[in-house]
């Protein structure tokens, strides 16, 4: 990359200086490539999960009031009822009414947990927040940002316009689009950041009663994660219930890991990251998911215009007057 | 024959019209009542017909803008005068109707204007959204001596008339990089997109195609409204552009092999998929076949040689749009269980785009001085 953002802000500032009115407010946000030191995120422990489902209700509910992820003037809880059968709600998809989703991979008999030989694992599926995301990187109107400070990735419904590039960018398909309303909205995990400010987190580890999802410092996760993967099959360990630094713990035995934490690297990095016995190609994880920067595909490409602009501007005009010119000998 | 025995209510002009009142009331109908209601569109396939045939497709159908533009005020190409101003004229459909069909495509049609106010550099929408505004506002400009003309406003004329170079320049510029911009779209999604399509190169690939597209369609409408006129054919003007054809196709070969070579390999294009056979369709239809046709001498001064040789590259680039857009995707897509196939009302919204933009330029042909008819 031969031109850093700051570069090309400046010299498409100057070219377009003309077209920016004074009421206009460029949302120059550069992305990130770094952690922020205070973000948040969930580690997802898929040995401990007992498919309750617990985390699924529960985000539905506490997204659904006003500031929440689901929330809708004319909507109590986004249920994503099943018409055939209208007296449950389990969805086994994620919908733009259900953000978070548990989804269970069996093979064989499948009667041994988290094994590969007739086995199975439960997952928990939903918005990964990646420390460079690609669906914020493509949003023309800055709809969908990343926090500076949590690392959140959160959506603002009044500006999308709804292109749903970002739906094509997401490496992990998060996003989901309201095609059945006339004024459709983007939804995703956005880490329950509306209930930050009355020192809460997010609603699915909140309500996890085993300890499967817990909230906390990215940095803390990934030492807690990397923790786990040290530990010795079948020994006894006091895990951390709801938050990663909870004084509540969960006396377990531990079992078998595959020596993989999910999200470390994957698309650059991830703010959600997965432990789990089976590898995560069985539970849908994609197995060619890179480990690029995905914004930095596309910067590649943007990093030359300026150069362009000047060059066909130049070359363009030497052009015309050469070839004016040379008309004009061979005519006289 | 000249512009007045150019009959505007034929047969043909009123199926357009019933084509064109059946599409506005699917797309009325999609405005009101949503996407889901009116398109086969889901969370999969968050993209489809629209995109891929209107938005990529029309985009790279009006390619002539420039490359005649360019050739004629920048190059100074005298000789392919006579056809700048239809070329510039299908440009400026072209692109209308493209920018229509995004704002029907995206939710919330009516803030269509969002993102020229909140910038957000780092997307290549962003940039795609800048370029079809400045462009389309450029083509009208390029198109506008005609108005001038008819109205016999000399001094707006002239005036046009003489910064032509200058905003002939201007759309150059903005073409490179919108049609190479809409190739790097995809260059975000490289899991999900086929690597028999993409490559960090799909920018350039984009943008040669549309070049070469671009030369087979202006010489194409040039033979057809030389026999709906009953003119004789420029076949100077004919020919180079074949050459050209040949030239720009040959360069976009090479890049197109070199890349399934150095990527993901020959046997990847022949393993009898649906995704390596509509590539393969793509590459001997759009390229292959009209680079050998072109070749031989016989067959490139020959007016029905070159007339088969437009319609094979216009079939071809824009299967190969179709391809970037919906099919690269089939196999990823396909794992998360959803099928696409664009709804009855999309066909009937594309088809009234079409229609639209057919009988538009009809209509100017006929009260304008588009194909200098008169003199």
């Amino acid at each position: 990359m031969s031109m850093n953002r700051r570069d090309f802000l400046k010299t498409a500032a100057a070219g377009s200086g003309a077209l920016l009115a004074s009421t206009v407010t460029p949302a120059f946000a550069s992305m990130p490539k770094e952690l922020p030191p205070q973000a948040v995120g969930i580690l997802y422990d898929a040995t401990l999960c007992i498919g309750c489902k617990s985390c699924v209700v529960n985000c539905k509910t506490y997204n659904s009031v006003s500031g929440g992820a689901l929330y809708l003037k004319d909507r109590t809880v986004s249920y994503d009822v099943n018409p055939a059968e209208p007296y449950w709600d389990a969805a086994n998809e994620l919908s733009s009414k259900t953000l978070n989703v548990i989804k269970v991979n069996k093979t064989g008999t499948a009667v041994n947990k988290d094994s590969v030989e007739n086995g199975y694992s439960f997952i928990k599926q939903h918005c990964l927040h990646c420390i460079s995301p690609a669906c914020a990187s493509v949003c023309p109107v800055g709809a969908l940002s990343k926090s500076p400070v949590t690392g959140v990735v959160t959506y603002d419904k009044d500006k999308c316009f709804g292109c749903r590039y970002c739906m094509i960018a997401c490496p992990f398909n998060i996003p989901r689009y309201e095609y059945e309303r006339a004024i459709p909205q983007v939804r995703k995990c956005q880490l329950c950041h509306h209930r930050f400010e009355e020192g809460k987190y997010s609603a699915c580890c909140e309500f996890c009663p085993t300890g499967a999802s817990i909230f906390g410092k990215v940095l803390d996760l990934r030492k807690e994660a990397q923790k786990r993967l040290t530990l010795k099959t079948g020994d006894d360990y006091d895990f951390p219930v709801q938050t990663v630094d909870s004084k509540e713990k969960s006396r377990r035995t531990v079992s078998k890991y595959i020596n993989h934490v999910y999200g470390l690297k994957e698309a650059g990095g991830t703010q959600y990251l997965l432990l789990a016995g089976v590898p995560f190609e069985m539970l849908g994880f994609n197995k060619n998911i890179s480990e690029d920067v995905l914004p930095d595909l596309t910067w590649a490409y943007i990093a030359k215009i300026p150069a362009v602009i000047a060059a066909v501007l130049i070359g363009g005009t030497a052009t015309w007057a050469i070839t004016r010119k040379r008309n004009k000998d061979r005519e006289g | 024959m000249n512009q007045k025995d150019i009959k505007l209510f034929t047969p043909f002009t009123v199926v357009l019209l019933v084509i064109m009142v059946v599409g506005g009331l699917a797309a009325i109908y999609r405005v009101f009542f949503g996407l889901g209601v009116s398109t086969n569109l889901n969370d999969t396939w968050p993209w489809g017909l629209w995109i891929t045939f209107d938005v990529l497709g029309g985009v790279a159908l009006a390619a002539g803008g420039f490359v005649i533009g360019g050739a004629v005020y920048i190059l100074n190409w005298k000789k392919y005068e006579p056809i700048v101003r239809p070329a510039i004229l299908n440009a400026f459909f072209g692109y209308a109707l493209a920018a229509t069909s995004i704002t029907l495509d995206i939710g919330v049609p009516w803030r269509i204007w969002h993102p020229l106010v909140m910038w957000q550099v780092n997307s290549i929408m962003f940039i795609v959204a800048i370029h079809v505004v400045l462009y389309t506002t450029t083509l009208a400009t390029e198109s506008s001596p005609l108005i001038f003309e008819k109205l016999k406003m000399r001094k707006a004329f002239h005036f046009v008339e003489g910064i032509m170079p200058g905003i002939a320049l201007f759309g150059v510029l903005l073409s490179l990089l919108h049609q190479s911009s809409l190739g790097a779209v995809f260059l975000i999604a490289p899991e999900k997109v086929s690597p028999l399509w993409y490559s960090s190169k799909l920018p350039y690939m984009f943008l040669v195609s549309a070049v070469m597209l671009a030369l087979s369609m202006v010489s194409f409408e040039t033979i057809l409204s030389s026999r709906v006129f009953k003119h004789k054919p420029p076949m100077d003007i004919l020919l180079g552009m074949a050459r050209g054809s040949l030239i720009v196709g040959g360069l976009y070969l090479i890049l197109k092999v070199w890349d399934l070579i150095t990527g993901p390999g020959i046997g990847r294009a022949v393993n009898g998929s649906l995704t390596s056979n509509m590539y393969l369709l793509e590459m001997i239809l759009g390229i292959i076949l009209p680079l050998i046709l072109l070749s031989m001498k016989n067959v490139r001064t020959q007016l029905n040689g070159i007339f088969t040789v437009n319609i094979l590259v216009i079939m071809g680039t824009v299967l190969n749009r179709l391809n970037v857009g919906i099919i690269s995707m089939a196999e990823y897509n396909g794992r998360m269980g959803y099928d696409y196939f664009p709804s009855l009302m999309e066909f009937l919204v594309t088809m009234a785009m079409v229609a639209f933009a057919i009988l538009g330029f009809k209509i100017s042909v006929k009260y304008l001085n588009v194909l200098r008819l008169e003199h």
